[in-house]
């Protein structure tokens, strides 16, 4: 069985780039029993979601500027 | 494919990411969108140079890198160069390790965050978030900006830092487990204290 150093990194890879089959896979066992990893998944995606978002904050705090 | 016509829809097409980039770069809306448009303006009219869609939207940075360039030799603003577009090297390379130990498992590791898309609501959330971010080495938190704010595909970013892929994918692992362990550290296991930006 992967390490959580390696499966952590095949979760960020996995944002990225479409993981082989054998990849997804021991991605998925691993997470099943593994809560930090599952957390860093979860939290991999959340990142995503939060830097798409930055850029429109950004853009309203500026424009509400004095 | 065969088709390396440039038309204003191709163009207009990539207005969004090219006005992230320079919203990123010159923190002003305005200016961002006259950057943008001069960009397009100018790649329009030199289409003739462009060879092959492939490139299209490196070749529309470049002019836009330009474009930004002399908005700040114009204004004398050039104290406040900003974080990102910065590309010099960063120390500290092994520093991925600090995460796990020599078995492989997490050192300390990600904890359940509560409610997160709560968090993406509030004012305080981006304040720490930016921290966090503005916290992260420079060179990777220019190829961190470039694929998950801009928006590039991951060979144009390679591209545009000079990365090769093995660089990539361990700059962005790297980037995310620091800003997860920055947010968990300052957001997630610090809502109801006093925010500490030490």
């Amino acid at each position: 069985m992967r390490s959580c150093r390696a499966i952590s990194a095949l979760v960020s890879q996995g944002l990225d780039k479409e993981l082989s089959l054998r990849e997804r896979f021991s991605v998925w066992l691993h997470v099943m029993m593994c809560t930090r990893c599952r957390n860093f998944q979860t939290q991999s995606r959340f990142i995503r979601k939060a830097a798409r978002r930055y850029t429109d904050e950004l853009q309203s705090r500026l424009s509400n500027k004095p | 494919m065969t088709d390396t016509l440039l038309t204003e829809q191709t163009l207009a097409a990539q207005r969004p990411v090219l006005f992230r980039y320079a919203l990123l770069q010159l923190r002003d809306s305005e200016l961002a969108d006259d950057a943008v448009q001069e960009t397009l303006l100018a790649a329009w009219q030199s289409a003739a140079g462009f060879e092959g869609k492939a490139g299209l939207r490196t070749w529309l940075i470049g002019i836009l890198k330009h474009k930004i360039a002399d908005h700040w030799r114009r204004s004398a603003r050039e104290a406040v160069a900003p974080i990102f577009g910065r590309t010099d090297e960063d120390d500290g390379e092994a520093e991925v390790d600090d995460y796990f130990m020599s078995s492989g498992h997490w050192n300390g590791g990600p904890k359940v965050w509560a409610d997160p898309e709560a968090a993406l609501k509030q004012q305080e959330f981006w304040t720490i978030y930016e921290v966090c971010q503005n916290n992260l080495p420079p060179k990777m938190a220019n190829v961190f900006m470039l694929r998950e704010l801009v928006g590039l595909d991951a060979d144009e970013v390679c591209r545009e830092a000079g990365l090769s892929d093995a660089n990539y994918w361990v700059t962005m692992h790297r980037a995310r487990l620091r800003l997860r362990e920055c947010l968990e550290i300052r957001w997630f296991n610090n809502t109801k204290q006093e925010k500490n930006h030490a």
